[in-house]
């Protein structure tokens, strides 16, 4: 053992030391595929947040929009004057910029949802954890029985229950989704509670408190952004998808789900466009988080098994 | 006696990417008709890895790069899967550390031995069932029949184990290769593991390599010992003359590491230091670092030598003069 | 074995029970009952006959004993639309439904098992990656855009199947299907993949995990070391493990097949009962959606209940530890 000791040699101690978030960092980008992919998803949080200023049309301002302009192709020329280069809609509304206040809704769909969900599964699975017992099994029963159902059907139920609008479907993702975070608390909490055994045998009490807030708390915490991730990417294919069929956001506030809705019975005849430009943003949305979430899982996993 | 296995220069590498590992390198040995060779070495000297050789199961990026295994004259280090599996579980079969892992959990008793002798001859069902009830019979299962029936978790360890020898000994090969197979068992259980073993052997004259860490082990077991450091043989020759007058100074620290009646209360001697990084090994002898008796000599590597009705690879040999009849 | 399925029945039943509460509840306190259960144009007088044939004017346990009481008849309300019991609607659509899914779930297992079992045994390979890759593809597309380009390429573009509809019904066996005609296949090719490409996913990722988790446990090495064919290994030692967990989860993903089929029949106008739930929805026709929901309670906790069972007899340890119970 000593002869371990005296091996560190002083090329060693001047090394530099990365911290945990540059490792993380380094390891993260290793990923070509991850590194465009957070690109991408960089780009579109921008434009949507640019959406705004960026495009030609505020697509909701009737004043703005002119129905001479209906289904136009790709590149024409809008009455108005500009270029509508991804063509038009059905109400003569400009793809381009539809697309991007559409995606304005869907991702503060998705994120509202997701951070909401994941605040109230936390906060259930620490509640579980704490409380153990009877309480914790109850909950945890709740959990099971809640995930043994498709979130989609779930969610489905609700807004037909609910009604249409912003606040109804993201009550409904966050219905539909909160078991997810309790049970990954859930994990993380067995884990742990496994490590400190010994030591809670000892003093129960105080013990319990430091284990939810010293150990568990922490230690869910890499999982949970990964599942965060994969969730939020699921709410948005979900309201996408409750758009889509009609039960998911209303007409006035027009998700990619609801344009690709309203592009579908040009489909058919043609006029691939109205569906397919909004169907790519969203399908680029959902695959590049996704992909950061894969890597995210990749990159975060082995640090929770130390 | 002809020699049913002869192993020479046999070198299994790991082409890793943190560099090549020598888990084997330079072997040499042989095994004759009935004989019980014990190979015997700390965890990571490359036993195992010299056992799978010889069946020819070694997986990327580990791959023989050098040396011959003669078995019944023919060489088989780098023979087709095709020619080697013909001979596994048929001509040379081998017994596992660990019955809980190698039998498979969710196959009865029965499909896996029966499947053994199916793949390798062209029999009835019902006579490789019979077969595979005697076999079981042979090495001391009660009720054979119902035990065949049975799945593994449904039996104990020393049972399983049973079962995995009685599977060995199906196709009464002219070789069986026992890798640590009593050091997952309890004591009494080991002793009748490898009275079973033993009496196979004599009783089929078979050939046996019996792989160990614990010397113990096969002092009472085999005629022949060979002692491996790193990847090399370090010490070769007849049991009772190893197990008496050690002569390589890491089979002095083995067999002073045994328990024994005539020290007890005594400290157990320790081998000084670690096992070796395989991906670091010293220059020299491999040894070396942890060696009493280091002298400037050592930085070389040491080859085989024959002393004393010994094969040896040491500049330093212990009482030298003692072992000499 | 039989105290095990009794005791899942039981817990099956008690879920079942809760979920009736909830539905109770949630249409009768959360939400005004006369309003989820009675058509809306109906007249002040239609209403107070309803409130007296639903009891509404009774204490509410006496009203969910009510509720409960016509559950158990089979009887949920009438459809304001169709006028006929909600029951019984969803019912005649249940065989369209049934027939979607069973077809999603075979391809599902008929493509995503032999893709996953080849990606796993060559984990290296290009076209492997290329599989995992549209398999991570298959996760992220939302089902109905996935839809959408299916009707696009093989019904517009390439004209070869029909985009919408369920083709002609065969009979064999006394059951009706649109499987057992051509124009039924024709018809149900595309809905079917569509619905099943999750799960083609799925199943890949299950299969691949498994068999590279498997191709490296010791009961795969004893297996080549007794010289079975590689076939054997891999279609009985790897398989019979694997299939356990994959049938496991396959199996319940029944239930959320039959979920997202309301996706893929709306998409491509297939009369199952998931249409008829999305057109119930839009058209406020409640008693359909509350019966569906009903429906697929009872649906979700079968499902759970016979997969506990076929895994109970699928993997012996979980049968030997409740026979010990
Ligand atoms: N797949 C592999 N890749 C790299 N190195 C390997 C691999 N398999 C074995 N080794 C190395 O080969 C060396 C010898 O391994 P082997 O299993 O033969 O040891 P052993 O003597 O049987 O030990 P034990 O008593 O623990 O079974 C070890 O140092 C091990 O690290
Ligand atoms: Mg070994």
């Amino acid at each position: 053992m000593t002869d371990m000791t005296s091996t560190s040699t002083p090329a060693d101690m001047t090394a530099k030391v990365e911290t945990p978030f540059q490792s993380f960092r380094s390891e993260f980008f290793e990923s070509k595929i991850a590194t465009v992919a957070l690109g991408l998803l960089g780009v579109i949080i921008l434009l949507a947040v640019l959406a705004p200023w960026i495009t030609p049309q505020n697509p909701y301002d009737l004043g703005q929009v002119d129905v001479m302009d209906g289904r136009l192709a790709p590149g024409s020329e809008a009455f108005a004057g500009y270029t509508m280069w991804l063509g038009s809609d059905g109400a003569g509304r400009d793809l381009y910029s539809a697309i991007l206040y559409g995606l304005r809704i869907s991702l503060t769909v998705g994120v509202a949802s997701g951070v909401i969900a994941l605040l109230i599964g936390m906060t259930i699975g620490l509640v579980a954890a704490y409380a153990g017992g009877r309480i914790e099994a109850i909950i945890m029963r709740i959990v099971d029985l809640q995930l043994s159902f498709p979130a989609s059907l779930v969610a489905l139920m609700l807004v037909a229950a609910l009604g249409k609008g912003v606040d109804k479907i993201i009550l409904a993702l966050v219905v539909a989704q909160w078991a997810y975070y309790a049970r990954t608390v859930r994990a993380t909490a067995l884990v742990e509670r496994n490590k400190e055994y010994v030591e809670a045998a000892q003093c129960l009490g105080l013990s319990r408190a430091r284990i939810v807030f010293r150990h568990i708390l922490p230690n869910c915490m890499a999982p949970l952004i990964v599942v965060g991730t994969v969730q939020t990417a699921s709410a948005i294919s979900l309201e996408a998808t409750l758009s889509f069929l009609g039960v998911g956001l209303p007409q006035t506030e027009p998700s990619l789900g609801v344009l690709i809705a309203n592009g579908f019975e040009y489909m058919l005849s043609g006029r691939y466009w109205i569906s397919i430009f909004p169907g790519l943003a969203l399908l680029l949305t959902v695959v590049s988080i996704n992909l950061v979430g894969d890597q995210l899982r990749d990159v975060l996993n082995p640090r929770m098994k130390k | 006696m002809t020699a049913v296995l002869e192993v020479s220069g046999l070198k299994t590498h790991f082409f890793t990417r943190g560099g090549v590992v020598k888990a084997v390198d330079g072997v040499d040995f042989s095994v004759a008709r009935g004989e019980i060779m014990g190979l015997v070495g700390e965890s990571g000297s490359g036993k195992s890895i010299t056992g799978f050789s010889i069946l020819g199961l070694i997986d990327p990026p580990g791959r023989i790069v050098e040396g011959a295994i003669r078995f019944n004259g023919e060489d088989i280090a780098q023979a087709s899967q095709q020619r080697l599996a013909g001979l596994r579980g048929n001509r040379i079969s081998m017994i596992f550390q660990d019955p809980m892992m190698t039998l498979n959990p969710v196959l009865r008793i029965d499909t896996q031995m029966i499947e053994a002798i199916l793949a390798h001859e062209k029999v009835d069902r019902r006579t490789a069932w019979e077969r595979s009830r005697d076999a079981l019979g042979l090495v001391g299962i009660p009720s054979p029949e119902e035990r065949l029936r049975a799945y593994p978790h449904q039996l104990s360890g020393g049972m399983r184990q049973r079962v995995a020898i009685a599977t060995a000994f199906l196709n009464k090969p002219d070789l069986v290769i026992a890798d640590e197979p009593t050091t997952a068992l309890d004591v009494t259980i080991q002793a009748q593991i490898i009275y079973e073993a033993q009496k196979l052997t004599k009783h089929t004259g078979t050939a046996m390599v019996w792989i160990t860490h614990d010397l113990a082990v096969v002092a009472g077991l085999a005629d022949r010992i060979s002692v491996m450091y790193a990847g090399r043989i370090v010490e070769q020759g007849d049991t009772d003359d190893v197990i008496d007058h050690p002569l390589h100074p890491y089979t002095v620290g083995l067999l002073g590491s045994v328990p024994s009646a005539n020290k007890r209360g005594a400290r157990l001697y320790q081998i000084e230091g670690m096992t070796p990084n395989m991906l670091a090994l010293p220059d020299g002898c491999a040894f070396g670092p942890r060696c009493g008796m280091r002298t400037a000599a050592c930085a070389a590597q040491p080859d085989v030598e024959d002393v004393a009705e010994r094969r040896l690879r040491c500049f330093n040999p212990q009482g030298l003069a003692e072992a000499r009849p | 074995m039989t105290v095990f399925v009794i005791r899942r029945l039981l817990q099956a039943l008690l879920v079942v029970f809760l979920m009736s509460l909830i539905v109770f509840f949630g249409v009768n306190v959360v939400g005004d009952p006369v309003y989820m259960l009675v058509s809306p144009d109906a007249d002040q007088a239609d209403i107070a006959a309803a409130i007296q044939r639903l009891g509404l004017d009774r204490p509410i346990w006496e009203q969910y004993l009510l509720f409960l009481k016509g559950a158990a008849q089979g009887d949920l309300g009438d459809s304001f639309i169709f006028g006929e019991p909600a029951l019984q609607l969803i019912l005649q659509h249940m065989p369209a439904t049934m027939e979607l899914a069973f077809t999603a779930l075979f391809l599902s297992i008929a493509i995503g098992i032999p893709l996953g079992l080849y990606a796993g045994l060559y984990p290296d390979n290009p076209i492997s990656k290329g599989i995992m890759a549209t398999s991570i593809l298959g996760f992220s597309l939302p089902t109905f855009w996935v839809g959408l380009m299916l009707i696009m390429l093989f019904a517009v573009e390439l004209g070869w199947v029909p985009a919408t509809g369920r083709g002609d019904l065969g009979s064999f066996l006394g059951i009706r299907s649109s499987l057992f005609t051509l124009d039924g296949l024709s018809h149900i090719f595309l809905p079917a993949l569509n619905l099943a490409l999750l799960k083609i996913s799925l199943a890949i990722r299950l299969t691949r995990a498994g068999v590279r988790e498997a191709m490296g446990q010791d009961y795969v090495k004893y297996a080549r070391a007794k010289g079975l064919s590689t076939r054997r290994i891999i279609f009985v030692h790897v398989m019979k493990n694997i299939m356990i967990p994959v049938v496991t989860v396959m199996g319940l993903e029944f239930g959320s097949l039959i979920g997202f089929s309301v996706v893929t029949e709306t998409i491509f106008a297939w009369p199952g009962m998931g249409k008829l739930l999305i057109d119930a929805i839009l058209q406020l026709d409640r008693p359909v959606v509350v019966a569906y929901l009903m429906i697929m309670v009872l649906f979700f906790v079968l499902i759970n209940l016979i997969v506990d069972i076929l895994y109970s007899i699928l993997d012996p340890r979980v049968r030997l530890q409740d026979q010990g119970s």
